[in-house]
């Protein structure tokens, strides 16, 4: 329940006395914002003593007589679109004067009324006007939400780009007072690490572009006919060096082709970030699988590993962007933490989701589901 | 007379910070033990008092830091703290310790903000350690 404030300022006793009377026990319900609005009614006789309430104690909603002694209703109007510009204002005009009620909206009334009104056109004018104050201030209030989380991301995002940079300016630093000369067992691993962090940085810069662009909607998508099973295959043959440095084997399994309309380059970041992980977070000596079917309208792609696994309340976090799982099991493994946020926001763009099954030291398994579009036959 | 060489046991899971910190503080003369997790550092301090601990504050644990300090506190409370801490984290944690009632809960001597430049570091040890 929400309650907004109502002023009116009418000369006639008659007239504030009515509307108290009928907008009292009145409450407009708005079941799609899961609210209703009940008013409390303040009145004022005229232009001048109405300012001053405002001015004090600024009501939502203006019910505005058009002529008053003094302050001019149009001039009071005028006012108040400049200097209060969150009230709703609803201009009462004496005559059913379509010029007044045109002069009056074009000057910032929400609305008017026409003297003389029923009970039940009172209401509805309230109801209105009620209904679109709640309605702005929920957009509002989105607005704010939507600001806040940018910014939370660009902080965090600041702080991942300074980290890179931080550990490299302090190998340089190392290297230029000399704690490190060329030849010592330091000087390789300076360097090393070095080109490392500056590796991960260009990573993160890169991922980034992505989601950008994902989120954006910008960019050329280019629909065209893909086997999924070949975009498997290949994802898989680009990790195979690096898997084959820790014993790690990777196989596709299921459906050898499975057509799709997509855009090629997506199909292959969402498999290259699943696959990446899979090999990333394995043990030594461990397995990757691929498996792919169609199921329906639908490809499922499903990416398994033999590797640390994860803790319910950890699986719960992965997708957030910058939500890297920090354990002694995934220390010095580097990644930009923006991944699965890629692999979600893209799977959405196929009508589709993301699942996770995991178990700590057993593994995981991403299930991706998407939509294979006017693709459906095999051929 | 000369000094006697100072302990300083650094924890951090960041391995580059740790590397460089443990480098530089080598060369200004004092004996470093490094502890890449805060379950490392409660097993260093098992075995030995070090002269002083710089902590970071989020490892495995999001207040690893927290923790290692009351733990050096409650076993060497002569042995001063420093504190270093990622401003913006994944969960957002800040450590202030401007109010008394912020120091009394957070038992360290000195939180300093990543990036921590080493010139800023040794200042802090000097002034802790009174060397």
């Amino acid at each position: 329940m929400e309650t907004f404030r109502v002023l009116v300022i009418d000369d006639e006793p008659g007239m504030r006395l009515g509307a108290e009377r009928v907008l009292r026990s009145y409450v407009v319900p708005l079941p799609d914002q899961e609210t209703e609005v009940a008013f409390v009614l303040s009145a004022a006789g005229s232009g001048e003593e109405g300012l001053e309430m405002i001015r004090s104690t600024p009501p939502d909603i203006l019910l505005l007589d058009h002529k008053l002694p003094g302050i001019q209703g149009l001039d009071l109007l005028d006012i108040v679109a400049r200097d209060h510009r969150d009230i709703l204002t609803v201009m009462i005009t004496a005559y059913a004067s379509i010029e007044t009620a045109i002069s009056a909206t074009k000057r910032g009334a929400f609305d008017f009324l026409a003297k003389p009104f029923t009970p039940d056109e009172l209401r509805a004018v309230l109801h209105k006007t009620a209904k679109h104050l709640v309605l702005q201030r929920r957009a509002a209030q989105l607005a704010r939400e939507k600001r806040q989380v940018r910014f939370q991301f660009i902080s965090v995002l600041a702080h991942e780009l300074k980290a890179p940079l931080a550990a490299v300016e302090g190998y340089v630093r190392l290297l230029q007072k000399g704690l490190i000369p060329p030849g010592s067992p330091g000087y390789d691993q300076a360097v090393d690490r070095s080109l490392e962090r500056l590796d991960g940085m260009r990573k993160l810069i890169l991922d980034l572009l992505d989601l950008t662009r994902i989120e954006s909607g910008q960019g050329r998508r280019e629909m065209v006919a893909v086997d999924l099973g070949e975009s498997a295959r290949r994802a898989v043959e680009g990790m195979q060096a690096v898997a084959a440095q820790r014993g790690i084997s990777i196989s596709v399994e299921g459906d050898p082709s499975l057509p799709m309309t997509a855009d090629p380059s997506e199909i292959d970041m969402i498999l290259n970030n699943l696959v990446t992980n899979a090999v990333k977070y394995n043990r030594e000596g461990g397995e990757v699988t691929v498996r792919l079917r169609a199921e329906g309208s639908k490809a499922v792609l499903a990416v398994s590993d033999t590797g640390i696994g994860m803790a319910p309340e950890e699986v719960g976090r992965l997708f957030g962007e910058f939500a890297r799982i920090k354990n002694d099991k995934t220390r010095g493994i580097a990644g930009s933490g923006l991944g699965l946020s890629i692999v979600k926001k893209l799977s959405a763009l196929y009508g589709g989701d993301v699942k996770v099954e995991s178990s700590p030291n057993v593994g995981t398994t991403f299930t991706v589901t998407l939509e294979r579009g006017n693709e459906e036959s095999t051929p | 007379m000369a000094e006697e060489q100072k302990t300083i046991l650094v924890a951090d899971d960041d391995e580059d910070f740790r590397t460089q910190l443990s480098l530089e503080l080598g060369a200004a003369g004092f004996r470093v033990l490094a502890a890449g997790s805060e379950k490392e550092a409660v097993a260093l301090l098992e075995s030995s008092r070090p002269d002083m601990a710089i902590l970071d504050v989020m490892m495995e644990n999001m207040d690893s830091g927290l923790i290692l300090s009351h733990k050096v506190k409650r076993r060497y409370p002569d042995v001063p703290v420093i504190l270093v801490t990622n401003v913006v984290g994944d969960t957002g944690v800040y450590i202030d310790l401007s109010t008394r009632d912020e120091r009394s809960w957070v038992q360290a001597d000195a939180v300093l903000d990543k990036p921590v430049r080493f010139e800023q570091l040794q200042r802090e040890i000097k002034r802790l350690l009174k060397v």
